[in-house]
């Protein structure tokens, strides 16, 4: 053992090491990418690591891996895991060998998400069992008993961690390498009649996974993780679970006497299967009970369940009663604030110190980073399109932000490789309209490679535009199949978007460069007026993998002031100093878009 | 139990700068826990990190620290220090970096955004208020890198972090490559002869 400070993916990350994780697989999504990173960073010679191309990829292989014994970690964020519910919902009837953890972090708030969905509930929904920790310390523990949990009852686990302990850090007791379990797969064992699933294997199973689920309400109740402390307070309890247990136990000890709890509190570490047994020892001679959890009201229900099953006239406050906000995270503050009302409590301290209101503070909405490829790109085809009745689809990436005045190119954000489709149902719909739908690089291999088949298939009029900036630079810089390099450090033949799109079917296949306005505009304009699925694209390597060696200077002799170049780009490292147009040197990567749009072309470029 | 709050932009360094004071802390045997944005408003937007120190023995339940209890705030911009203002105790201490960094947005519109008003508002209602001249500090320093460590050393003159700038010497030796270290000591020991 020895002490290390961790980000709690770190610590999830270690504890499937430690759980002597055979094969580790994902698609990086924030906030789970750093599991799958770590994993890469601190892996033993018994551990296969990949960035795959997909969720739906990602949990494949790892069912693969655990039917053939291996313990496998599958990674990604909540909205991946619909990419991969198709192979998890049929995998829980099949079943598992070895130990098979699905990682899905979710996101209240949300933070960086399309959805405030629930792993929980998509837990219930595919009756897979579920861990959910409340610490990243618990995370490194609860990962390594998902994987013995899930080897015992052959089936694979979920462990949810949410924002805030995914991203928290601690101080953390971890095992040395010597202390690792070592787990050595015995391999695919043909059985046709447990791994091929077919109705009637269906039926049979799903008898088998209902009787074992209703059991392990009973087990899971003496599951150390779920638990119930200061017990002998009668009358009110809390339950709660994930972060919020850890603000719960914190907020009701600050106002107890002596660190004591002022309610009975139930910890709920397992929320699919929940631990009935264990929730009625809680409920328990209680009058009324307040639940504190983010996202889904999944405690509370259970909870006005049991109540209902068994009789009891306990009173369960949440999110349905309107005790707890419907969505967003909680945060101290607001469980401490619904703790004050369900107690009758009052703590000075959360009435924050009374200040004045303080002067308007400026937005700051985050932007295209100064240089960034991507803002080249959507103003070469904004003002190809300039006058023009046109669609600009988005997707899932940096370039969403190209939503942002000035540049105003994102008409619509739904979910990862969606935007070529949604391009080809308006021009449906809309046919005078010139249609374009943007897509990164990673995104593209990842999820909209069949959208451009399904465009050409049933003869699309539209533009893809590809912004291929050798990298998947939103959640971290991962490599992707066009990056020729793997997560195991394998250097191997980039798969070229040309060559994909032209097997498709793709008939005009155009590659610019972003950065070059005088070119890219009149090709894009040309491009997009032929019939057919075309595509475009924008080659330029994301500004944040290399070290600018230039900067730029406005010339203040020439320059007439007329400001087009921030009110044209939007780029952060252009501002107003004094009532000029100025540069930041320490922002600004030299990148000349600027002095492209410039009247006077008065902007210059500095070596460093 | 030390509550610190550190805000700033994207891209200015709070992450490292809270890794810093993380290693010291538990050089020191304290128990810590931290948590930062991370993700899509590390791209220029506001960002802040919340972090806890126990000591030895001294249970830390979770990093999030909660409204009025921040025993000090380090803002590496001042309207951003005004924001997370909220969570300072009443007699915390404010770490401020006093040059202003304008918002996309407000060049756009040529919208007003006056840091000066910030400091203004910063100085009648904090009663512990040190307002660091980063622009001086820097280029005496000869590095426009070494803001973050710049502020921590002001915040470990001040006592109020629990640590010394000599702890945080031994922090960053770890962190940082031996040519670094001159020059970020040179910067963490600048509050004491300010």
């Amino acid at each position: 053992m020895h002490t290390e400070f961790l980000m709690g993916n770190e610590a999830i990350a270690l504890g499937a090491l430690a759980a002597g994780v055979n094969v580790v697989c994902g698609y990086p999504g924030t906030p789970s990418s750093e599991v799958l990173e770590t994993v890469a960073k601190r892996k033993t010679e018994h551990t296969y690591v990949e960035w795959s191309v997909n969720e739906k990829a990602a949990m494949e292989l790892a069912a693969g891996a655990a039917y053939s014994g291996a313990r496998a970690l599958v990674t990604m964020k909540q909205v991946g895991l619909n990419v991969a519910s198709d192979p998890l919902m049929s995998l829980e009837y099949v079943g598992v060998k070895g130990g098979m953890v699905v990682l899905v972090a979710d996101d209240p708030g949300p933070i960086s998400s399309q959805t405030e969905q629930d792993t929980r509930t998509f837990a219930a929904f595919s009756k897979v069992p579920c861990f959910d920790p409340s610490t990243p310390e618990e995370a490194y523990e609860m990962i390594q008993d998902a994987f013995d949990f899930s080897e015992q009852y052959g089936t694979p686990v979920f462990l949810r961690p949410t924002t805030r302990v995914d991203h928290g850090y601690a101080s953390i007791d971890v095992k040395d390498e010597n202390e690792y379990y070592v787990n050595t797969p015995d391999g695919f064992v043909k059985d046709s009649s447990r791994w091929v699933i077919f109705p009637r294997l269906s039926f049979a199973n799903h008898a088998k996974i209902e009787a074992r689920n209703e059991e392990l309400r009973t087990t899971l109740s003496s599951y150390e993780r779920n638990c119930i402390l200061g017990g002998d307070v009668p009358k009110k309890g809390v339950a709660a679970g994930g972060i919020s247990f850890a603000y719960a136990n914190e907020e009701l000890a600050a106002r107890g006497t002596d660190g004591s709890l002022p309610a009975r509190l139930m910890k709920v570490s397992t929320p699919f299967p929940f631990p009935e047994d264990l929730a009625l020892e809680f409920l328990k001679d209680l009058d009324e009970v307040l639940v504190l959890e983010e996202l889904d009201p999944v405690i509370e229900k259970e909870l006005t369940y049991i109540c209902g099953k068994h009789g009891l006239s306990t009173k369960i406050y949440g999110k349905l009663s309107h005790h707890i906000a419907a969505s967003g995270e909680n945060t101290r503050d607001s469980v401490g604030a619904a703790l004050d009302a369900f107690l009758g409590t009052d703590l000075e301290r959360t009435k924050a110190v009374e200040r004045p209101e303080p002067p308007q503070l400026p937005v700051r909405p985050p932007v295209l980073c100064a240089g960034c490829p991507h803002r080249a790109s959507f103003y070469a085809v904004k003002q190809a399109m300039k006058g023009k009745k046109a669609f600009f689809g988005g997707d899932i990436g940096c370039y969403t932000l190209g939503n942002a005045m000035p540049l105003d190119m994102c008409d619509t954000c739904l979910c990862m490789g969606a935007g070529v489709n949604i391009a080809q149902g308006i021009r449906k719909v809309d046919p005078d309209t010139t249609v374009f739908a943007f897509v990164g690089d990673s995104t593209f291999f990842a999820s909209a490679i069949t959208g451009v088949i399904n465009a050409v298939y049933n003869q699309a009029n539209m533009t893809l535009v590809l912004l291929d900036n050798s990298t998947t630079a939103m959640t971290g810089h991962q490599p992707h199949p066009g990056t020729g390099r793997t997560m195991m450090g394998e250097v191997v033949e980039k798969i070229d978007p040309v060559k994909v799109l032209e097997g498709i079917g793709v008939t005009e296949v155009v590659c610019l460069d972003p950065m070059d306005l005088a070119t890219a505009v009149p090709e894009v304009q040309r491009v997009s007026a032929l019939p057919g699925v075309k595509a475009v694209i924008f080659r330029y390597p994301c500004i944040a993998l290399f070290k600018p060696t230039k900067y730029c200077e406005v010339n203040q002799d020439e320059c007439i002031n007329c400001r087009r170049c921030i009110k044209e780009l939007g780029c952060p490292a252009l501002f107003i100093e004094d009532g000029r147009v100025t540069i930041d040197p320490g922002t600004c990567t030299g990148c000349g878009l600027c002095n492209q749009v410039c009247p006077k072309n008065c902007i210059g470029g500095v070596e460093r | 139990m030390t509550n610190i709050v550190l805000c700033g932009i994207g891209g200015q360094g709070t992450v490292l700068a809270s890794k810093l004071l993380a290693a010291a802390g538990m050089k020191k045997g304290c128990n810590v826990q931290s948590a930062e944005t991370i993700g899509m408003a590390q791209r220029g937007g506001s960002v802040f990190s919340h972090l806890r120190m126990g000591a030895a023995g001294e249970e830390v339940s979770s990093p999030m620290i909660a409204l009025g209890t921040a025993d000090i705030l380090i803002g590496f911009e001042p309207g951003e220090t005004v924001r997370l203002l909220p969570y300072l105790k009443p007699d915390g201490q404010v770490i401020t970096a006093s040059r202003s960094v304008m918002p996309v947005t407000a060049a756009l519109t040529g919208g007003s955004y006056d840091g000066a008003d910030m400091l203004r508002y910063l100085e009648d209602n904090v009663q512990n208020l040190s307002v660091v001249d980063t622009e001086t500090a820097l280029a005496e320093l000869g590095n426009p890198k070494v803001t973050n460590v710049l502020l921590l050393g002001y915040a470990a003159e001040s006592g109020a972090l629990g640590l010394t700038s000599e702890d945080l010497k031994d922090a960053l030796k770890e962190r940082l490559p031996e040519k670094l270290w001159d020059v970020n000591f040179r910067a963490l020991d600048y509050a004491k002869k300010a």
